[in-house]
Parts: structure tokens; sequence; C-alpha cells
């Protein structure tokens, strides 16, 4: 279902319904989200991906308000470029363990120790939120850092001509 | 190895294929943005998918559960879905104000616009 | 759209409804699925939602632009002061188990600022962008 929304998306020429799809697309991959066990993520990804993302989209196309235009020449170049790159990873899968192996070394190292001793050293049932928060909280700080960037990326880039009109302030 | 052992990379490869196209083959600046988005969120199902254990659970410890899926992939994706959402912003921020600028979010138009005055 | 009824009604029954909810995800995300990053995101939904249905200067007035840049800057902040009060009290720059009596109680209570440091900064930054974007509109 998701492989019919984005090809839906890729050839839909409306703006709007592009980013609608969007947001359904982000939506189903939550509920995939949900069905790997991973449910913090699919809370966050519903809320960012479906949510927040979809507004500043929608905020985005209300200032830009085109439909986009009609392609000069048929993308072959970058469908066989496309093709190719798929072709290769899918070559590169043949190394990698099978779906769900509990031998993958992926849960070899230190994820059992963290789910082994993260409750009794931290006190909090939520690994995710332990290892989030305690375990790697320098990860945390340097991705607010980012998203406070972002921020005054943003103030950066759109500030100058709320200054020159007088409707504002 | 067959099919079903490997099916979520593939499925992976596939949407992170199509965000590439779009983000290759579409001149217009939101659709780029939006193929970009398509990518990115592929590459959360690369992470998550190695991480689950059949027959086990969310990794939040409660009494009756044993085996639980791996947490460290859901840490590392929390922070990528945070860190897109932070690309979309400023990448939207741009193009509004390219089209400030050029009157266009086409990536031909605003490159001939480009070529007529240096 | 705040001429129509229906909308008007939804909107102040669910708006705080929504507000709760995001605290709830906040505090409870030691025990379920949620924490900093999702509280933060529901809360700029919240307003996001009230500044759609009652317009933007409305909005503007409830949730002001000192506000919000103020929350951008204050949840970086208080990371970092939890950090800095982890080597003030004797530990290395982010340790935890020295700031309460025992170290659980300790994490508990580094975990819980840290968390509200992200949400305050998330959500500060979420407001801040859709205010830039939909105040620009009415520039033009």
């Amino acid at each position: 279902m998701m492989l019919v929304t984005v090809a839906v998306l890729t050839r839909s020429r409306n703006l709007f319904a592009v980013v609608v799809l969007s947001s359904v697309y982000s939506f189903l991959m939550a509920t995939v989200l949900v069905a790997l066990d991973a449910v913090d993520v699919a809370m966050t990804e519903a809320a960012v991906g479906a949510g927040v993302s979809t507004v500043l989209l929608l905020g985005a196309l209300h200032l830009c308000r085109t439909e986009e235009a009609k392609h000069a020449q048929a993308p072959w170049l970058p469908l066989a470029m496309a093709v190719v790159t798929g072709g290769v990873l899918v070559y590169g899968t043949y190394g990698l363990p099978a779906f769900s192996d509990p031998q993958a070394p992926i849960h070899q190292h230190v994820a059992a120790r963290y789910l082994k001793d993260g409750p009794r050293e931290t006190g909090v049932p939520n690994i995710v939120t332990a290892v989030l928060a305690s375990y790697r909280g320098y990860d945390t700080l340097g991705e607010t850092i980012v998203v406070f960037t972002a921020g005054i990326g943003v103030v950066a880039l759109l500030r100058r001509r709320r200054q020159r009109s007088e409707g504002d302030r | 190895m067959n099919a079903a052992s490997h099916f979520s990379y593939w499925a992976t490869i596939c949407l992170m294929v199509m965000g590439l196209f779009i983000v290759m083959a579409r001149a217009n600046l939101i659709k780029k943005l939006v193929g970009l988005a398509i990518f990115q969120t592929s590459i959360y199902l690369l992470y998550i998918a190695p991480g689950k254990l059949i027959g086990g659970t969310a990794p939040i410890i409660a009494d009756g559960f044993s085996v639980y899926s791996n947490p460290l992939p859901h840490v590392l994706i929390l922070t990528a879905i945070v860190v897109g959402i932070a690309v979309l912003a400023l990448g939207l921020a741009l193009v509004v104000r390219i089209r400030e600028a050029y009157d266009s979010i086409e990536e031909d138009e605003i490159l001939a616009a480009e070529e007529r005055q240096p | 759209m705040k001429d129509d009824v229906v909308l008007r009604v939804v909107a102040k029954l669910l708006v705080p409804f929504i507000l709760l909810f995001a605290l709830y995800v906040q505090f409870h995300g030691d025990f379920g699925p949620g924490g900093g990053f999702q509280a933060g995101v529901i809360i700029a939904a919240a307003v996001i939602f009230y500044a759609i249905i009652f317009g933007l200067p409305t909005a503007r007035s409830v949730v002001p632009d000192w506000l919000v840049e103020a929350m951008v800057a204050a949840g970086v902040l208080l990371y970092l002061g939890v950090g800095l009060a982890g080597i003030l009290l004797g530990g290395n720059y982010l340790d935890y188990f020295v700031l309460g009596a025992t170290p659980v109680a300790g994490q508990h209570r580094g975990i819980f600022w840290v968390e509200a440091g992200v949400a305050v900064t998330v959500s500060g930054v979420m407001l801040k962008t859709f205010y830039m974007f939909a105040a620009r509109a009415r520039d033009k």
C-alpha cells in the first residue's frame, strides 16, 4: 500500500494532492512501525510526519501556490540510475541477516545489557526512554541542539521581510 | 535465504529508490523535498525491521514478557525523525525565499533565470 | 473559520484535552511509549489547531512571540543546565546518579528534567516555524 501511495505521489502534479499523499504515507509508515513493535517510534512518526510536517508543507504551499509544470522530457536517465542503484542495493542485502534472527549481530553486544540492566540502573521500565535520556544522553543533547539550530535558521531566513512591513508589530 | 527472510529489506529499497527518483527526476522544489522525506522514512524501516523479534514485544519491561525487540534502533530512529523534520522546515523556508526571489519553484526555470543574469 | 459554530465549539472542547494528552505522554514516557519529542510535537499541534480555527492574531495573543522564542532557547539551556549540575555535584557532565539521594532517584530526576527540556524546545521550534510561515502569508 505504501508503494502504491508513493507511485501515485510521483505521478501527481497537483501539489496539494502531493502533500496529502505524503501525510497518508507517513500514517501508513507509523502503522507498519507498530506492527514491528516500535511503539515510541510509531508515535513520533505519526505526530511528526502526519502532523507537523503536513502543516509546514501546507504553509509553504500556500506561500508558493503553483502547480508542478509538465516535464520537458521523459526522465529516462534518472529512472535508469534509480533502478541500477536499487539493483546494487538488493545485491547488497544478500549479506544481511534474515528477518527476526535472534543471532543477528544487532542483538549481541550492547542491547542485551541495556535490556537486562536498564530497569535496575535507571528505574525506568521504558528501555527506549532510558537509553535515549540516560545511556545515550549526549546524542539527545546534540539532537536538541539540531532542532534549536533549525528553528533559528528558519527565523534567520524568513525574518527580514517581517521587519520591513508594518502590519505585525 | 528466501523471499520471506529478506522481504523487509527489499520493500525498504523499493521505497528508497522511489524517493531517490522523485528527488532526481522532478524539477519542482516542493516535490523534491517530499521525495527526500520519503527517502528518509524508508531508512527508518531499514533500521527497525532487523530489530524486531517474532514473538517479542515492545521494549518496555513488564511482567509476563521475556523477549523484547531491540531498543537501540528505536533510539537512533527517534533522533533521525526529529532531524528529518528539522531538515524539512529549513528546506521549506529556503523554498519560500527562492520563490520570492525568482517567482518560480521549478528548477529549470530558476536555472534559466540564473543564466540570463550573472 | 471562527464564524462556524460547530468548528468553534469542537475546537474549544478539544484543545484542553490535546494539551492534557501531551502532558500525559510527557510524564508517562517512563512507563509507556512517549517522552519529550512526542509531547512537544503534540503541544505544538494543539496551538496550531487553535490558530487555524480562531485565526493567527488570536493565537499570537494567547501564545505570544516572545514566549515562543524564549521556549526555543530555554529547553536547550535546561538540558545543558542538567549536565552542568552533574559537574557541580561531583560527577562528570550529564551524570545523573549524583543528582539524588540514591543513584536511581538521581536517574529519575535527571531523566525528568532532560525530557522536559526537550519537549519545551521541540514545541517552541515547531510553533515558531508555523508562526513564521503563516505570518509571511499575511504580509504578501
